[in-house]
């Protein structure tokens, strides 16, 4: 480490050009990804500039209206939220149980050749475009299901929206918490079955809480998932316009992404500088705070799972 | 569930089957039926989206791939979103797998564990979280109106829709390229650096071959996630757009736009029928689309894993 | 510093290479490529090694032995700079080569490895044909000339000619073992180092490909200066004309015990640490 000066033409130098070229990749490389903090903070100040607009728009007491009517001036936050809160349970209670049932099922109990023919087909669901999915649920997944199981139910349901968006989110929970249980060392389960453990006590009594951090993140991710996705939600939960405070899941209702997608899309497509183009963003802001949150916490149990072992 | 033989079986000192084991057998059927609904969806999703959609190529034929939008359902065709959709790929694969490939290299190969390298890695599979509309917010607040300050039109055209998609896009590839090139075994690089390759000879000549299969297949990954996002494409205006049909490239570029996805969210709000049989007819090229990208990922990945 | 054997050339004092040219004994009078000078080198703040110091006469074998975690391969990676690839590493003290300071600031590490090659543990062949292994360091030097020659030169210096010269298209990773390390021996000849540095080169190989190995050191070390990372004593007292022997401290770091003519070391060593080691007591 001695900063003496090179004598005279030592050949350890190295040419100048290499060093030149080094230094030119290595900038290069780094802009790349500094490029990844940039669109960050190109989201936040997009999202925060035009919501903090909007909000400087309205009265607050506008957030609290019977329902959410943005050209009638009417931005029920309540509304949007509960509707996203509705479809977000009804997709985890069919993603939850399927997803992990089918991880329990991969790790545990299939041999190769089930594996290698069942994770294809889990990879082909997880890779249909949302936009079809909502189409199904729309034109299947409502008549076929939900209004043969309550008789009561409209063309567009929230509850149709919900198993739709729950299809979608299986293979998320089942591929996460699968690599989980995968991850639990082999000498566990041999230990569990060198105690006369048969194969269901050892996968829920040994396995599932062994893996537990990666299965809680796949819950997690998949639930932040399910909050964001927009498509399904679009297509299948209908009320384009807008919707009134609505618990039933049966109905018609709106939720956050849905209220975005019809802000840029319906034919209430509305531009400009005015109030109900800008909830456009406030929904975004939301979105994204909700999501961001979920994520940082299924990440902290990732990074759980990966120091155990 | 409450088997009286599996609770007291375990305290008997006989080796032999003690009865049937019904929650055991309860359990393994209930997760046998988790994964088979998995597969009843897909069959009954593709199967309906076939019965319904097949009589319009069985009718039209080529014609229904050929044909522009239209406002008769017996004329329309998916021809306009067939070319968006592959322009639009073009867009993402020019934009996204450089950067995103080379942030990979970035992380992996020259940052180390500092503290700069951390955040970004966190930054990273942050923007993997957020929702695809929220990627439509920024690609309307900063592409569109971007690109309408520089051009001459509003802007939402079909740039500004494929460098949003390669925003959204980027952390996929960053993620499975990242993976890729972790799992090149440090053998590899030492034998390089030891006989005097430079950083960027040894990642050139060694590490990009032995990890370029893991890279393809996430870049094929995204590129599937690119073609069936929609609600991004909505943000930015693909979906009442259609192209100009005096198609310059010019024209092509910076005119309205429209793209596969977007015209089966289109058409599946018309009402009637015949329109819900297009839908349907425009899914199957949709899936065909992307059952054949994710099909071609999985294949490449099963072929070359694991070689070392 | 108390540790060091007054018997090796060089205690480090604070004038190292004066000291050295005095207190080097007379049997190695061979001129050294590399001296390394009070050499200590941290993992973070853990320290592996410290207070080394030893001279690599040209055109010798000088094996480094000593029980595992004593630093060997640590200081066999400080040569050529190798370490500098492992984040947190750091090293003090001085490695000249031809007097030159390797870790003086303006040293490209690029150079000194094109001049100090290395062959490891495991042998490693790149995923390419046998032909595009030995050819690729010539090629990352911009090697313009016969090509075909070289490789072919490089592979009859490595005693793997005959074995694979029909061949050359095939990947060198349908080789056995014992092959697969003579490819990466040739492979570091084709560069033309001055000096190779060999880390544990025999440990997963058999009995007879360890042999082939240790004939084909002999052969070439009359090109090439060789120093042997080796946890095999019999390895050492073969094949070897010098031999330092390194232990670990109390403090887990690892320091010279003694150092010299490997008959000696082997036969009549001076240290009792030394005398167990090599005949089996410990390590």
């Amino acid at each position: 480490m001695t900063a003496s000066a090179a004598p005279g033409g030592s050949l350890l130098r190295g040419s100048r050009r290499r060093r030149r070229n080094e230094a030119a990749v290595r900038g290069a490389l780094f802009a790349a990804a500094a490029l990844s903090i940039l669109i960050s903070v190109g989201i936040v100040l997009s999202l925060v500039f035009e919501a903090v607009s909007f909000l400087s728009q309205i009265e607050l007491s506008q957030l609290v209206a019977p329902g959410w009517f943005p050209r009638r001036g009417m931005f029920s936050i309540a509304t949007v939220v509960v509707g996203t809160l509705i479809v977000t349970v009804i997709a985890m209670t069919i993603a939850a149980p399927v997803g992990l049932g089918s991880a329990i099922y991969l790790s545990e109990y299939a041999t190769p050749r089930v594996r290698g023919i069942v994770k294809p087909i889990l990879e082909i669901l997880a890779g249909i475009p949302s936009v079809v999915l909502g189409f199904f649920a729309l034109t299947w997944i409502s008549p076929n299901i939900v209004q043969n199981l309550f008789p009561e139910a409209k063309g567009f349901s929230l509850m149709a929206a919900g198993i739709g968006v729950g299809v979608l989110t299986i293979p998320l929970v089942a591929s996460i918490s699968e690599d989980a249980m995968r991850a639990v060392p082999n000498a566990l389960r041999e230990a569990s079955y060198g105690l006369g453990s048969r194969r269901l006590t050892t996968s829920v009594r040994v396995i599932v809480p062994a893996a537990i951090s990666g299965i809680v993140a796949a819950l997690i991710l998949a639930t932040s998932r399910a909050i964001g996705e927009t498509m399904v939600v679009a297509l299948a939960a209908g009320a384009s316009g807008g919707s009134l405070f609505t618990v039933d899941p049966l109905g018609p209702g709106q939720t956050l992404t849905a209220a975005m997608a019809s802000l840029a899309a319906g034919s209430d497509q509305v531009a400009g500088a005015n109030a109900a183009f800008q909830s456009l963003f406030f929904l975004g802001l939301l979105l994204f705070l909700m999501t961001l949150v979920l994520n940082v916490i299924a990440d902290t149990f990732v990074r759980r799972t990966r120091q155990k072992y | 569930m409450n088997a009286p033989s599996a609770v007291l079986g375990s305290r008997d000192r006989s080796v032999r089957r003690d009865g049937i084991d019904i929650r055991g057998l309860l359990f393994a059927g209930f997760l046998l039926l988790a994964l088979l609904f998995s597969l009843a969806i897909l069959t009954v999703l593709v199967g309906s989206q076939v019965v319904q959609g097949f009589p319009v190529f069985a009718e039209r034929g080529i014609d229904f791939l050929t044909s522009d939008l239209a406002s008769n359902p017996a004329n329309a065709g998916v021809a306009q979103g067939i070319v968006g959709t592959a322009l639009l790929v073009v867009v993402v694969a020019v934009l996204a797998f450089p950067v995103g490939i080379m942030t990979a290299l970035y992380l992996e190969e020259y940052a180390g564990d500092t503290a700069l390298a951390r955040f970004i890695n966190i930054n990273v599979r942050n923007l993997a979280g957020v929702p695809s509309v929220v990627y439509g917010i920024l690609g309307l607040a900063v592409f569109v109106t971007l690109l309408a300050v520089l051009g001459d039109g509003d802007g939402k055209t079909i740039l500004s829709g494929g460098l949003t998609l390669a925003v959204l896009v980027l952390p996929l590839v960053i993620i499975t390229s990242a993976e890729a090139i972790r799992a090149v075994p440090d053998a590899l690089r030492e034998a390089g650096f030891g006989l005097g390759g430079s950083r960027w000879q040894v990642i050139r000549q060694l590490i990009l071959p032995a990890a370029a299969p893991g890279i393809l297949t996430g870049t094929v990954l995204a590129l599937s996630r690119a073609i069936g996002e929609t609600a991004v494409l909505i943000l930015v205006g693909a979906v009442l757009g259609s192209f100009s049909t005096n198609g310059s490239l010019g024209a092509l570029l910076t005119g309205p736009y429209t793209a596969l996805p977007a015209i089966v969210f289109d058409w599946a709000r018309k009402p009637g029928p015949a329109f819900q049989a297009d839908t349907s007819a425009a899914i199957i090229v949709l899936l065909a689309i992307t059952i054949l990208a994710n099909a071609m990922a999985v294949v490449l990945r099963n072929r070359y894993e694991r070689k070392w | 510093m108390t540790t060091t054997s007054s018997e090796g050339p060089a205690p480090a004092g604070p004038d190292p290479v004066l000291e050295a040219d005095t207190a080097e004994p007379a049997a190695s009078v061979a001129p050294a490529v590399v001296r390394l000078r009070d050499v200590g080198l941290f993992y973070g703040e853990f320290r592996a090694v410290k207070g080394v110091s030893f001279d690599v006469p040209t055109h010798q074998i000088t094996s480094i032995i000593g029980p595992s975690g004593s630093g060997k391969s640590t200081l066999l990676r400080s040569i050529n700079r190798m370490n500098d690839l492992i984040a947190g590493t750091r090293m003090e003290g001085e490695i000249l080569y031809h007097e030159e300071n390797l870790y003086a600031s303006y040293v490209d590490p690029v150079e000194v490895r094109r001049r100090i090659g290395m062959v490891f543990q495991k042998p490693n062949p790149f995923p390419k044909s046998i032909y595009d292994n030995v050819a690729f360091g010539p090629r990352l030097n911009g090697f313009k000339g016969d090509l075909d020659g070289l490789v072919e030169q490089s592979l009859r210096r490595a005693a793997i000619w005959d074995e694979v010269k029909d061949k050359l298209k095939q990947s060198g990773l349908t080789l056995s073992g014992g092959q697969q390390q003579r490819l990466c021996i040739a492979r570091a000849i084709a560069t033309d180092p001055e000096v190779i540095l060999m880390d544990e080169p025999c440990s997963a190989l058999d009995p007879r490909a360890t042999l082939q190995i240790e004939q084909l050191m002999a052969e070439i070390k009359e090109r090439y200066t060789i120093v042997i990372v080796t946890h095999n004593m019999q390895q050492a007292a073969r094949a070897s004309d010098r031999t330092v022997f390194l232990n670990m401290a109390e403090d887990r770091a690892g320091y010279i015990v003694e150092q010299g003519e490997t008959a000696q070391i082997f036969t009549n060593p001076t240290h009792q640490m030394t005398e167990d080691y090599v005949s089996g007591r410990f390590g």
